[in-house]
């Protein structure tokens, strides 16, 4: 099936990240190994939409690890921009962390001790770019997300739509290829869920690439596609990137 | 660059502030640290500055030679009621005609006499000296004259008094012109000196001398009306001396050559005494002997003081160990956010130097405080505890602190270093967390 995910790319859209049997294994103690990914192979387009699912140890989270580059794979490849990252070390993780991915997850991280504004600040401080012309996106990226009048709030004074929303905002400081979510709604009563949803293709509208990893299939409905994750294997694909 | 470093530090502060007393006592023990360093520098170099002050008012181009009282074995030996010791006229005049680096040459004696004046006594210390005595001690007059050498050939009997001596025996009145008793015979007062703050005894081979109840009247007059015999009642028995001179101190011209002359006083006076009953005391030598102690006293106070900077810095590691635990997420947050573990080190590390910085800052502020606090609690010891006060030596009671420089530069250097030091291992522990173990920490 993964063949599958690999012969069909988008006919004319450029490719950001490509996977070539990405395996990972896990050692525990007493010589257990755990094989988390057992060969993964998938394409996602500039623009794509695509939602991760899977039951509870199918790897889905694994691969959402790898392809943020908070891991190395035990083998395989991980093309990102045009190179392969499966082999950096982690200071050059790092930087492609800066560089070229967002983050959005489930319990939002923003840091408590840090103003709405200095939070979607944070990715911004490690490329060490400080200048106004930064300061002004942080605002303007807050006022995207409909929180331009709570700058100076601190995360705690806000409520988890709000918190998700400036995650978003500091997900997107960077200009990232791709952003990572994971499980963005899983926190969020239905409402405020479907209301980032919303933001959310809005951003894919707007040509953002967006990989998010989710149990609900409602969630994943607003993705252009599917990937099935069953026991370290990517089981099926369902839809085609637009 | 600059602004930068600025924020950073802002950011360390926020993150300090969240808790304020986690950070204060932290804050605390450096500041105890730096202002220990400070304080006990200021109070070792006042004692020894006073020292040194007064080493120099002996003069480092000075020889003094002292008449010492030999143990009691070696005295009886000599047999007779009257024991004689010490430097006689005759060491005095082979002195100045053998020793050419010799310059000025100034004899005293000095004796406990009773002066009076009608009904009023005091128990003061006879000077008979020369008129080079009084540039020699540093006197200064405030009425009339010193003595001088018309006084000394004629062996007059004028007195000058000390500015104590002359306060007891002449609470209400000008003493010049008037005369005062000592003994049968009676003085004429030509000239009072001025207060002059007493000298702490050196080294020990130099007693403490105070100035401001003494007597001074011309030597050839205290030998011709009192003489070298002293008789003092003491416990029940009768002891006699016989001394000619207490004291000659001899100037020579260079500093070079004042351990040559002081090795040759030695030698020459050794042939005429063969008990232990003079000394040859060299200021120069003091002074060289208390730069010595005063040195080894800063190494002694800023090791005592580096070890109160230890314990501060333990206490902020154990503070910043807890803080990078609590922040575990946080450190994830950041490392998935794009920050190397380079920036996580220095994240931690400029908050453990926040911490000790302010430590030392506020350490160093307290550290100005060493005068008046020494002065207030003096002060309050001298109200509660009088007896207590009185009974200290006067080289603590006159004590100054004085705040040396480089012990404040020090004192803060080594908190800032305490901090980079005991910051580094807690923030290498930050830095190496997995960053997915760290996201997943509640």
């Amino acid at each position: 099936m993964s063949d599958v995910a690999v012969a069909a790319p988008s006919t004319r859209r450029k490719i950001v990240a490509r996977v070539a049997d990405l395996k990972k294994d896990y050692h525990l103690g007493n010589n257990v190994v755990v094989r988390a990914l057992r060969g993964v192979s998938l394409e996602f387009a500039e623009g794509d939409f695509v939602a991760i699912m899977g039951s509870s140890g199918s790897g889905k989270s694994t691969l959402l690890n790898l392809l943020g580059c908070l891991d190395r794979p035990t083998s395989g490849q991980y093309f990102l921009a045009g190179r392969d990252v499966s082999r950096l070390d982690d200071r050059a993780l790092s930087g492609i962390r800066s560089r070229y991915l967002g983050f959005i997850f489930q319990s939002y991280n923003l840091i408590s001790q840090l103003s709405v504004a200095e939070n979607i600040e944070v990715p911004l401080q490690y490329q060490g770019d400080d200048s106004p012309a930064a300061r002004q996106r942080c605002v303007r990226l807050a006022q995207l997300v409909g929180l331009g009048d709570r700058l100076h709030h601190r995360p705690t004074e806000l409520s988890g739509g709000q918190q998700q929303r400036v995650a978003i905002a500091r997900a997107l400081v960077n200009n990232p290829h791709i952003i990572l979510a994971d499980e963005p709604t899983g926190n969020l009563d239905t409402a405020t869920g479907n209301e980032i949803m919303q933001i959310l293709d809005a951003l894919n509208r707007a040509g953002r690439t967006i990989l998010m990893v989710t149990h609900e299939p409602d969630i994943a409905a607003h993705a252009h596609r599917v990937v099935h994750l069953r026991d370290g294997r990517v089981e099926q694909v369902t839809g085609a990137s637009r | 660059m600059l602004k930068r470093l600025a924020k950073k530090l802002r950011l360390g502060f926020n993150s300090l502030f969240l808790h304020k007393l986690r950070s204060g006592l932290a804050v605390l023990g450096i500041l105890i640290g730096v202002t220990a360093v400070i304080w006990l520098v200021a109070m070792g170099e006042g004692v020894s500055y006073q020292a040194q002050q007064q080493i120099k008012d002996l003069g480092a181009t000075n020889v003094i030679v002292r008449s010492v009282k030999p143990p009691q074995e070696s005295s009886r030996a000599g047999g007779g009621f009257f024991m004689p010791y010490g430097l006689l006229r005759a060491d005095f005049d082979r002195i100045v005609s053998n020793v050419p680096t010799i310059r000025q040459a100034v004899p005293m004696r000095e004796i406990r006499r009773e002066i009076r004046n009608a009904d009023r006594t005091v128990d003061a210390k006879l000077v008979g000296c020369t008129p080079e005595y009084f540039a020699l001690n540093h006197l200064t007059l405030s009425r009339g004259r010193f003595l001088t050498d018309r006084d000394l050939d004629r062996s007059d009997n004028v007195a000058v008094l000390a500015a104590e001596s002359a306060a007891i025996l002449f609470p209400y009145e000008d003493p010049l012109g008037r005369t005062v008793q000592i003994g049968s015979d009676f003085y004429r007062v030509v000239g009072q000196t001025a207060p002059r703050t007493a000298s702490a005894a050196i080294g020990g081979s130099l007693e403490a001398r105070e100035y401001d109840l003494d007597v001074y009247i011309p030597l050839s007059t205290l030998r011709w009306r009192i003489g070298d015999m002293v008789l003092t009642a003491r416990s029940g028995s009768r002891e006699g001396e016989i001394v000619e001179l207490s004291q000659i101190t001899l100037t020579v011209g260079d500093l070079d050559e004042v351990d040559e002359t002081a090795d040759i006083v030695r030698t020459l006076l050794e042939k005429y005494h063969p008990n232990p009953d003079f000394a040859v005391v060299v200021p120069k030598e003091l002074l060289r002997q208390a730069e010595m102690m005063r040195a080894m006293f800063n190494v002694l106070l800023v090791l005592i003081a580096g070890i109160s900077l230890l314990v501060g810095g333990i206490g902020i590691m154990n503070i910043m160990l807890a803080t990078v635990t609590e922040r575990t997420r946080e450190i994830g947050i950041r490392r998935a956010l794009g920050a190397t573990q380079g920036d996580i080190i220095q994240q931690f590390l400029t908050e453990t130097i926040v911490l000790s910085g302010t430590g030392g800052l506020l350490g160093v502020f307290f550290g100005f405080l060493c005068k008046p606090a020494v002065v207030g609690v003096r002060n309050l010891l001298g109200r509660i505890l009088p007896d207590m006060m009185a009974s200290l030596p006067p080289n603590i009671l006159n004590l100054e602190p004085r705040i040396a420089t480089w012990s404040i530069v020090v004192a803060f250097g080594i908190s800032v270093l305490v901090g980079m030091v005991f910051g580094l291992y807690p923030a290498r522990r930050a830095a190496h967390m997995d960053p997915i173990e760290a996201l997943r920490h509640e």
